[in-house]
């Protein structure tokens, strides 16, 4: 393998999903030489492939406030690109971006709240029943004078469901780990294989250039620790086998969200299911509402979901399978480059230039490889069967969710893009008036205009439109880290002043 | 047909007072970003023939590119006011009504600008102060505000109807379902609810126009072809190879600046500028293409796609200071992020035939490839060279360009006297 998976924090590989137990300890930084010193020694798990599967691992990151507070140089902190600098709370054009209003507004969050940002977010995952032993054995004295815990996000189990009861994280790029696929040519199919440097710093992208990472002088104190840059061999690259990771907390309102359904259906328990899934364009048990693709699609084998992942939206432009603002065809609209496939020299150049299409809904998603996400999120809160959440409970004070959590090596145009073009944008796919139906803030954008509704396209008919939706998820919390390379860890650790 | 028209007043301000400019085009803002289209200056949300306007003044930060990069000396350019328009119908009837109801609030913002006293007649003014626009882009030739306002309104009646009476609708086929819906709107238009003004056909006058600079223009495009490809052949690719790249990522504050005032509704402004790499070979050649993609808007795009992108409301490009410099001007649907990654992946090659000739723009080859395939340079150009606006209008509010579109295609079909069903079909899928 051309990467050295020693030095790759090991979630950019694995799942870590025997291992059912996570705490996610976000933290601050109490004592800048102590963490320093934590960092470089600490127990890291790597994406180095184990013939016995760890029992515990554990997984760091930074946001930006928090390499500053580890004494990275003005300088070295300017070349961090402008998202990861600003935050995901630092600015309020971001959180209308991103649909952060509001219930959903930063001011309102437990935490990472504008100006109180982490500094880091150390990750801890262990098989059942062993978390509480591995978080004891992390927090040694060490730890606990180098960091202060300002939140601690423990993640359940819920079988693979997040709390609705969907089947989730089913589909996942495929990452070109082998590096054998040409990266910045166009791609007139839908594939799932992406380039190493989508989610990987320091490798070509899907444009086939290097995403902006911070590189330094070999010169620099503790510099020669690093590799050097492939697409710059002069210097040394901090980026190099790290990438960023956005984590969110999004708590999800269960009883809110199967009442609405029962209500809508009167209560009549298939149609309530139907809509459901229709919502989120898959059943419960992950199949997806459309049939699989007779052709094979690059980067979907057995291993990587098989017939639960074998489709793309080709057969159903108008979205009466599936509807168009689902979840999943929201998050993932598996188009190519250009639509209507490879086609002849002359009909590529014509549908280029826009000359042969006068449908209305064509080509209005953009092209979905350059706007992928590795999705490493975990729910928690204890499960609730829909026969139960269509109940009122008032004694029920329990809090559900998903620890969202996503992997990219540009968050502007991975995760930023996804969020706000395609999920929370009411004018996805020629859609109006809605936007995603389980992520929505139902919000009037500025202009006004009701977002809160769900439409169903029909064969003949008008679409079936379900208004009123409330506001089944609300964002608790979040940041941006950088999860570094091991080398840059002990980079960190050094102490580069 | 009503066909859109623009304007484009630029003057030269007192840079001392700049501040004061400043200072009088908030007023027209509720807050950065988000107009008062009731304000007491300029009351756009009074015109009804006025889709898009802004005010912008034209601080060009790249000036130091050209020494920089090719060691010529800076060039001096005055700071300058830029008021655009684009709207529906002659521009002499819109300047009567600009003066009408905007006279005294402009003349206290053009009292900034160089040369403009008490004494100055505005009307004289502005039309001296407007300026050639070298490429315009109108996203549907012959759509006028009132068309877009009419049509969005029998959208949602329709759409309220239908759905109030779906019950009633179960068993029927859907051109009756259509046909119910155009009698419902025919109701409602001799109650007075709704309007929709017949659109008019195009006049022969006007088709005649049409054809002949079809016709005309394009011969003379034709003809110019093969010396501009012997230009871009011998001078032009040589200088592709080794002109500098320049395109840092832009300094926190402007992009702050910039932040603040996007995204507050679906549609968003784009301003920007930049000096044209010297030589005169480059600007024959782009002054070319310029002209060649205007005909192009004029003829083949305006039915709601610029090459494969459908976002654009308005746009233009607008030579200043003797074609030394540049200005790019649009109103798109979305976020610039998403805006930018449209561009790059849909008409790469057209962007890159045009900014190609603007100074440190990403390596091109052969004028049309790489460039903005360079996609985080070039993101950074853009934004580098963009300047806030400080104060834009829409008169469609939360209405994508694809948005408008669709309400067209609603309203003819509904105004079709029978459609074959499975036309009907595709009409009630609309809604």
């Amino acid at each position: 393998m051309p990467v050295d998976t020693k030095d790759v924090q090991g979630l950019l590989r694995f799942g870590y999903g025997s291992m059912k137990e996570a705490g996610y300890l976000v933290l601050r930084i109490r004592d800048v030489a102590a963490a320093r010193a934590w960092c470089a020694v600490a127990p890291v798990a790597t994406a180095e492939y184990q013939e016995r599967p760890p029992e515990v691992a554990l997984q760091v990151a930074f946001t930006w406030t928090g390499l500053g507070a580890l004494g990275l140089e003005p300088g070295l902190l300017a070349e961090f690109p402008a998202e990861f600098q600003s935050g995901m709370a630092g600015e309020e054009g971001r959180s209308r971006r991103l649909g952060d209003i509001g219930a959903s507004a930063p001011d309102k969050w437990e935490w990472g709240q504008p100006g109180r940002e982490p500094h880091a977010l150390v990750m801890l995952f262990a098989r059942s029943g062993r978390l509480a032993d591995w978080r004891q054995r992390v927090e040694n004295d060490p730890f606990l004078t180098a960091f202060e815990t300002i939140a601690f996000l423990f993640s359940g189990d819920l079988d693979g469901h997040e709390p609705f009861g969907f089947k989730d994280g089913i589909s996942q790029p495929e990452i070109d780990w082998r590096r054998e696929r040409a990266t910045g040519c166009d791609e007139l199919t839908y594939t799932n294989v992406q380039a190493l440097g989508e989610f990987v710093l320091g490798y070509p992208n899907e444009y086939g250039k290097y995403t902006d990472r911070p590189l330094l002088d070999p010169a620099a104190r503790g510099a020669r620790g690093l590799l050097p840059a492939e697409d710059n061999p002069g210097k040394r690259d901090l980026g190099r086998n790290g990438t960023y990771l956005v984590l969110r907390q999004l708590e999800q309102d269960v009883r809110g969200f199967w009442q609405f359904l029962d209500k809508v259906s009167e209560s009549n328990e298939a149609e309530r299911l139907r809509l459901a899934e229709a919502m989120v364009g898959r059943t419960t048990e992950g199949h997806p509402l459309m049939p699989p693709n007779t052709n094979a699609i690059r980067g979907i084998d057995d291993a990587s979901g098989g017939p639960s992942n074998r489709f793309t939206y080709d057969g159903d432009p108008k979205g009466i399978r599936c509807p168009l603002g689902s979840h999943i065809r929201r998050s993932n609209p598996r188009n190519a480059d250009l639509p209507g496939g490879p086609g002849s020299l002359l009909s590529r150049g014509l549908r280029m230039l826009g000359l042969c299409d006068d449908s209305y809904r064509g080509d209005l998603i953009a092209s979905t490889r350059f706007h992928r996400i590795l999705r490493r999120g975990r729910e928690y809160g204890p499960r609730l069967p829909v026969a139960d959440a269509v109940r009122e409970d008032p004694g029920d004070t329990q809090k559900r969710g998903l620890q969202f959590v996503c992997l990219n090596a540009n968050i502007s145009r991975q995760f930023e893009f996804v969020q706000n073009a395609w999920l929370m944008s009411t004018k996805f796919d020629g859609l109006s008036e809605e936007s995603d139906p389980l992520m929505g803030n139902r919000t009037a954008a500025g202009d006004g205009r009701d977002s809160a509704n769900f439409s169903l396209p029909m064969e003949g008919k008008p679409p079936r439109v379900i208004a009123g939706l409330p506001q089944f998820v609300t964002m608790r919390g979040g940041a941006y880290f950088f999860l570094p390379s091991l080398r840059a860890l002990r980079y960190f650790g050094e102490g580069p002043v | 047909m009503t066909s859109q028209s623009s304007l484009m007043v630029v003057a030269a301000l007192d840079r001392k007072t700049v501040t004061g400019l400043r200072a009088l085009l908030a007023i027209m803002n509720h807050a950065p970003g988000r107009v008062n289209a009731a304000n007491t200056l300029v009351p756009f949300g009074e015109f009804e023939n006025l889709h898009f306007a802004r005010f912008v003044i034209l601080d060009d930060h790249t000036l130091d590119d050209v020494q920089l990069l090719y060691g010529l000396p800076r060039q001096e350019y005055p700071l300058y006011l830029a008021f655009l328009c684009d709207f529906d119908g002659p521009s002499e009837d819109f300047l009567a009504s600009l003066v009408k109801l905007a006279g005294a609030g402009l003349r206290r913002v053009f009292a900034f600008c160089e040369g403009f006293t008490n004494a100055t007649d505005l009307l004289e003014w502005v039309r001296e102060h407007d300026i050639p626009i070298a490429t315009r882009y109108v996203n549907w030739r012959g759509r006028t505000v009132k068309q877009v306002r009419e049509e969005a309104r029998l959208r949602q009646a329709i759409g309220a109807y239908l759905r109030s009476s779906m019950g009633g609708l179960e068993n029927r086929t859907a051109e009756q379902t259509r046909v119910r819906a155009r009698e419902f709107v025919r109701a409602e238009i001799a109650a007075g609810r709704l309007t929709l003004t017949p659109s008019e056909g195009m006049s022969w006058a006007g088709k005649i126009g049409g054809a002949w600079h079809f016709v005309s223009v394009g011969l003379l495009l034709a003809l110019l072809l093969p010396p501009v490809l012997l230009l871009v052949l011998l001078r032009i690719r040589p200088m592709e190879k080794t002109d500098a790249v320049f395109a840092p990522r832009p300094g926190p504050e402007l992009a702050a600046e910039l932040a603040l005032i996007e995204d507050h509704e679906v549609t968003n402004q784009f301003s920007a500028m930049g000096s044209v790499k010297p030589g005169l070979a480059r600007l024959w050649v782009l002054s070319y293409i310029l002209w060649l993609i205007d005909w192009a808007a004029r003829h083949l795009f305006g039915k709601g796609r610029l090459a494969r992108v459908r976002t654009i409301h308005f746009a233009r490009w607008v030579f200043l200071d003797d074609r030394k410099r540049i200005l790019f001007a649009s109103n798109y649907d979305g976020s610039l992020d998403s805006y930018m990654d449209d561009f790059i992946n849909k008409v790469g090659f057209g962007l890159n035939v045009v900014f190609t000739a603007g100074i440190g723009y990403p390596r091109t080859r052969w004028l049309l490839a790489q460039g903005a395939n360079d996609e985080q340079k070039f993101k950074y150009y853009l934004r580098r060279h963009q300047m806030p606006t400080q104060v834009w209008y829409n008169a469609h509010s939360g209405l994508t360009a694809v948005d408008l579109q669709r309400n067209n295609r609603i309203r003819r079909g509904m105004e079709e006297a029978t459609l074959s069903e499975d036309a009907a079909r595709e009409w009630v899928q609309l809604l």
